[in-house]
This record gives structure tokens, C-alpha cells and sequence, in this order.
């Protein structure tokens, strides 16, 4: 007894201290971070420089104008950085967008069956089931992408006459944009599950029992009432998912198709079947020429895009979550 | 009032819930509705077949191309898949990654949480430093790992990889594995702060009344009471780092062995040398590598593929048991 009241922790551990070394802590990371941000803005900003503002828009062929930028250090005449990175940034759209559209669908009917309509028994086998999605290291789908889904498209639902109709431009062998979709929404619609159906479930009880009744049935309460007051943690969770999709760049690499080009929606259905290749597998493609200053600028140009916009969407993501915290307690 | 002090809080009331029996069934609903159900159903059970298919696939897989042989042979050059080695130094760097990520992940991750929940002034810097932890969960790995490689070529880092003359390769374990911490660290302090939040405020006070410090009741107060959560956030932190495999192609070094530097002491001559991972293995040994060993790869994904069912299943218990010990009473 006597023992347990003496002070176990002296002057060493002091409040004041514990609090300086901690907040040093914090400062170091928020340091950490901010210097992050100036390392690669610094070390893209040649890129963005010579450039301007084309380096957003269209213009040549990107695998050309990367192969030029990286040959450029050893040839004397001065560095080459022209680069248009369109078709990258085209392809990022047209992989995210259609991966978090296909994503919020799946995931909407998932959470409201899993907080609403599941049995138990099935509750009990899909929530580790999403987990578990969430958690296969995205390796393992490039994998399976690369020697199950690609060669299956390739064989089965690329007619003959769909490849000999773009022959000249480009070969379809499977690496295509469906593919990359189909693989990034299992990638991504788990961690939106989690969201939504942590919001659907904090739905206060008393509002879906109004609703029912007045006689809606339950699958029009659910719908009417929850997912709409769920609303905000639904745009968060869509917007953490697109930083996620963003980021992805190893199974991308993989399955997209490593091709800088850019499917035209314009062309008929074909176009999700056409290679083309995001920003991120970009950068891990190209990253044996880091040796090489202009292309070392232009990955770092690549990063700075990628850096703000996952990391606005994360924060935005974060702040929409909060809102509804606060507006969901009590 | 004495009484008011010692007693303990009244056990929480029933959850009220809407009552799970006795529901309407399906029955009268429009047909709209019930299309809309059956959606539900038919996307729950796909996702189980997915990941179903997932684990059987690769466990078929894993039986036919995985030898024991392959977990103590590191990789080597060869023409053919038997020529070439096992994947022993890629299956103990990722061991080595694991360990040292989460080493440092953990306690930082954890020193930020308690700072943000226990101290957290300046209220800007706290906020500060939520907006900075949201942003670097919302950062792609791969702009973390182009971070890498400019910090860990920096000369005063030099004693942390191989340097050459004067030039510094920047590409090692500690390299790698500080980055992926970072990585982590997100997690880590959101699961730690879940943990602290859910303390209620009166378990603070008792200990500050029987005069311990603030360090002390965090000490021998919440940190064990948070320790499930903080657990999880471990668990899910090493799922990150194992499963990460971008990080490791930058800053790792393109190469399938360990190449320890030498004249270094023991441990050091292997963490400041390059190395490989499963995840890298697997990248490079899918047909879109530079090895091109499916079979190989298949094998190398098996056995990544039961590292995270594991931690899964570990993170499942944590999980259970923090339930079983029950919540407190606010």
C-alpha cells in the first residue's frame, strides 16, 4: 500500500515534460510532412516550368517524350523536358472515375444490405469477407489480373474483329481498361463498405421507425431516410476511395495496360478495351531514370499532381467525415 | 453524495434497436423494391465469391508450384524456373520490413495519439496535426518513395545505405522501412485515438484524484486500457507495410538478394544494403517483371496471401476479445 502511493514517476517524467517531448513529437511530423511537400514541388518544378500550363494538355506521344526527356542528360545538347501528360492524366480519369462510380453502387447496396437486409448468418460471413478484400495486398490482384482476367478478356471478349479494327494504332491483348476498373472497384469498394456502413448504422433508430410507421417499407425507409441522412459519410467515403484509386500504382502497372495512350470514349464501346496507362504506373515504370536530372523532374512533376490531389481528397474526405460526426452525435 | 463518488456507474441500458424478429417480409413490396433486394443479394454473395475464389485459386496455386525448398533457397540466375532458386531472401525481407516499419510506426503513431487526445494544445496545432496525419494517409506510396530517395541520398544520411565515394545510394531496408512506416502511421494513430476517445472522462479523474500525474495515468491507465485498439491499429499498420509494394521498388533496390555492405557489424551490414520483399518478388516474377516466373510468383503470393490471412485472423481476436471485456459506462 505504502508503496503504491509514492510517486512512481519523478521530476523525469514530469507533466510538463512528457507534454514538450510529445509536442516535439508532433512538430517533427508536421515538419515532416511540409518538408515532403517542398522536396517534391522543388524537384518537379523544372518540369512544370518549361512547360506551363501544356504540360496538362495534349500534345505527341508521352512514351516518346519520356524516352527523350531521359536520353537527354547523356546527349550534351542541353535537357529536353517537353512533356504532355494528357493521355496519363485521361487514363487516371477514366480508371479512378469509372473504378469509384462502379465502386459507390456496389458499395451503397452493400452497406444498406449488410446494416438492413443481411440474416445473420450472411452479415457474419461478409464482414470479414470485405475485410479481408481490403487487406489482399495489391500485388496479389495485379497478379491474378495479369494471369486470370487479362488473358480471359483477351481470348473471350475481344472479338477478332474488334482488333483487326484497330490494328494500326494499338493491339488489343487484354490489358485494357475494363480490366483495371473491374480489378480497382474490388480494390476500393471495401473501404467505402466500411464507411457506410459504419454511418448507416449510427442512423438514429427513432427516424427509420418513424418512417416505418407511417407504413414505408423497410427497403424504401432504408433509402429514403438512412442513406439520405448517411449522406455526408457517403461523400467522404467516395472521396477517401478516389485518393485510394489515385495512389494505386503497382497493380495499375500491371494490368492497365503500360501504354501512354488515350481510349476516346468517342469510339464505340471499344474503348474499354484499349491499354492505356495511368499517372502512378508512370512513375514506377520510368523510376530506373531517376539518374537522369530532366526525367527526374518530370516523376516529380507526376508526384506533385498525384501528392495534391490525394492528399486534398484525403482531407476532404476527413473533414466531410467529421462534420457528420458532429452532426450525427448526441 | 458519498455514495455518489464510490459506486460504480449504473450498467448501460439495452440497446434499444429496431426489433430484428417479426419484421415485414419481402412479400409485399413492389417488384421495383424487390429487384432492389435481390441486387443486394447478388452483390453480397459475388463479393463472397470473389474473395472465395481469391483464396482458393491461389491456395490450388500455392499447393502445385510452393516447395519448401523455395522458403530456404534464395533466388538466382537461371534460364528456367528450377534453375533459378527460391524466393528465401524475399520471404525474411519481408519479416525484416514487418519488424522494423511497425517498430517505428507504432510508438510514434501511438506518442501523436495520446498527444492529440491527452494534451492537444495549441488547439492550431492539433488541428494542425489532424489535417497533417489525414494527409499523409491520402498520399500515394509512390510519391512517398520518389521522398525517399531524394532524403536518403542526401549525404548526411548517408550512414543509413551503401555510399560510394561520396555518392550515396540511398536504397536499403532502413530506407524502405522508414518510409513504409510512414505509411502506417495513419492507422496507427486513428485506432490509437479511437481507443482513448472511448475512455470516459470520470476514469481520468479518479486517477488525477488519487494524485497522479497526467504521464502516469496515461502510463499505467489508458495506455493498457486503449491496448486492443491499439493492437488493431498495430495489425493493421504491418498489413500496410507487408502488402506495400511500391515503396519497396524505389527504395529497396532492384535486386532479388540480400547485398549486405560490407565492413559494417553484423545486423547493419544487412539493413543498410538493398534487398527484396515478397511483394517485390511477386511484382517482378508476374509476367509484366523482369523475371517472368508465374509459377514462382503464384508461390511467393501464396505464401503473402496466408501472412494476411493470419494477421487478419489475429486482428479478428484482438477484436473479440476487447468486445468480451466489455465497454464502459458513461
Amino acid at each position: 500500500m505504502e508503496e503504491e502511493l509514492q510517486p512512481e514517476y519523478g521530476p523525469k517524467w514530469s507533466d510538463q515534460r512528457v507534454e514538450r517531448m510529445l509536442g516535439t513529437l508532433v512538430v517533427f511530423i508536421v515538419g515532416l510532412l511540409l518538408a515532403l511537400i517542398v522536396v517534391v514541388v522543388i524537384n518537379g518544378w523544372p518540369s512544370f516550368a518549361h512547360n506551363g500550363l501544356s504540360w496538362f494538355g495534349p500534345g505527341g506521344n508521352v512514351d516518346d517524350q519520356l524516352s527523350a526527356i531521359s536520353q537527354s542528360a547523356e546527349t550534351g545538347a542541353g535537357y529536353i523536358y517537353t512533356f504532355h501528360a494528357w493521355p496519363l492524366i485521361w487514363s487516371t480519369i477514366l480508371i479512378c472515375g469509372g473504378a469509384v462510380v462502379l465502386g459507390l453502387v456496389t458499395a451503397l447496396f452493400i452497406s444498406v444490405f449488410l446494416t438492413e437486409f443481411a440474416p445473420a448468418w450472411m452479415s457474419n460471413l461478409l464482414r470479414p469477407v470485405v475485410r479481408f478484400l481490403a487487406s489482399v495486398p495489391s500485388v496479389i490482384y495485379g497478379l491474378l489480373g495479369v494471369l486470370v482476367l487479362v488473358p480471359f478478356i483477351g481470348n473471350h471478349l475481344i472479338t477478332e474483329h474488334q482488333k483487326a479494327s484497330v490494328a494500326g494504332i494499338i493491339s488489343l491483348t487484354g490489358y485494357s481498361l475494363i480490366a483495371a476498373v473491374i480489378v480497382l472497384t474490388i480494390m476500393i469498394a471495401p473501404l467505402m463498405v466500411s464507411i457506410f456502413t459504419d454511418a448507416l448504422s449510427s442512423v438514429k433508430p427513432g427516424w427509420l421507425e418513424g418512417s416505418l410507421a407511417l407504413g414505408v417499407n423497410r427497403w424504401r425507409t432504408i433509402w429514403k431516410i438512412g442513406v439520405r441522412a448517411a449522406r455526408p459519410a457517403i461523400v467522404a467515403g467516395t472521396v477517401l476511395a478516389l485518393a485510394r484509386a489515385i495512389g494505386e500504382s503497382v497493380m495499375l502497372a500491371m494490368i492497365s495496360g503500360s501504354t501512354a495512350f488515350a481510349p476516346n470514349p468517342a469510339d464505340g464501346l471499344i474503348f474499354i478495351y484499349e491499354p492505356s496507362r495511368p499517372l502512378a504506373p508512370t512513375i514506377v515504370k520510368s523510376v530506373d531514370q531517376l539518374s537522369s536530372p530532366p526525367a527526374k523532374a518530370t516523376l516529380f512533376a507526376i508526384a506533385t499532381f498525384l501528392l495534391f490531389s490525394g492528399a486534398m481528397f484525403s482531407l476532404a474526405g476527413a473533414l466531410t467525415r467529421r462534420a457528420m460526426n458532429k452532426y450525427g452525435a448526441a | 453524495m458519498e455514495s455518489s463518488v464510490v459506486t460504480p456507474p449504473p450498467p448501460a441500458p439495452p440497446e434499444s434497436k429496431v426489433p430484428t424478429k417479426a419484421v415485414e417480409g419481402s412479400a409485399t413490396w413492389s417488384l421495383v423494391d424487390r429487384l432492389g433486394l435481390a441486387f443486394c443479394w447478388f452483390l453480397g454473395l459475388l463479393f463472397c465469391a470473389i474473395a472465395a475464389a481469391i483464396v482458393i485459386y491461389l491456395l490450388i496455386q500455392g499447393i502445385k508450384f510452393l516447395k519448401l525448398s523455395e522458403l530456404t533457397t534464395p533466388a538466382a540466375a537461371g534460364f528456367t524456373e528450377g534453375e533459378s532458386g527460391g524466393f528465401s531472401d524475399a520471404f525474411v525481407g519481408t519479416l525484416i520490413l514487418g519488424v522494423m516499419g511497425i517498430s517505428m510506426a507504432l510508438p510514434i503513431g501511438v506518442a501523436i495519439a495520446v498527444w492529440l487526445v491527452e494534451y492537444g494544445r495549441p488547439r492550431a496545432l492539433a488541428r494542425i496535426t489532424e489535417m497533417t496525419i489525414e494527409a499523409i494517409a491520402g498520399i500515394p506510396s509512390i510519391v512517398l518513395a520518389l521522398f525517399g530517395t531524394v532524403i536518403f541520398t542526401s549525404t548526411a544520411l548517408g550512414f543509413l545505405s551503401r555510399s560510394n565515394e561520396g555518392v550515396v545510394f540511398g536504397r536499403s531496408f532502413f530506407a524502405a522501412s522508414s518510409m513504409l512506416a510512414l505509411e502506417a502511421l495513419p492507422l496507427v494513430v486513428a485506432s490509437t485515438r479511437e481507443g482513448l476517445n472511448a475512455i470516459p472522462r470520470h476514469v481520468r479523474e479518479a486517477s488525477y484524484a488519487v494524485g497522479k500525474t497526467k504521464a502516469a495515468t496515461t502510463r499505467r491507465i489508458l495506455l493498457p486500457t486503449a491496448r486492443p485498439q491499439i493492437a488493431t491499429g498495430g495489425m493493421l499498420g504491418l498489413g500496410r507495410i507487408i502488402g506495400d509494394t511500391a515503396i519497396i521498388v524505389v527504395l529497396l533496390g532492384a535486386t532479388q538478394n540480400f547485398s549486405p555492405v560490407e565492413g559494417a557489424p553484423f545486423p547493419l551490414d544487412y539493413l543498410r544494403g538493398a534487398g527484396t520483399s515478397l511483394t517485390n518478388f511477386v511484382y517482378e516474377a508476374s509476367p509484366t517483371g523482369n523475371l517472368n516466373q508465374p509459377q514462382k510468383a503464384y508461390a511467393a503470393a501464396f505464401v503473402l496471401l496466408l501472412m494476411v490471412l493470419a494477421l487478419n485472423a489475429a486482428t479478428d481476436l484482438v477484436h473479440r476479445r476487447a468486445r468480451k471485456v466489455g465497454t464502459w459506462s458513461h
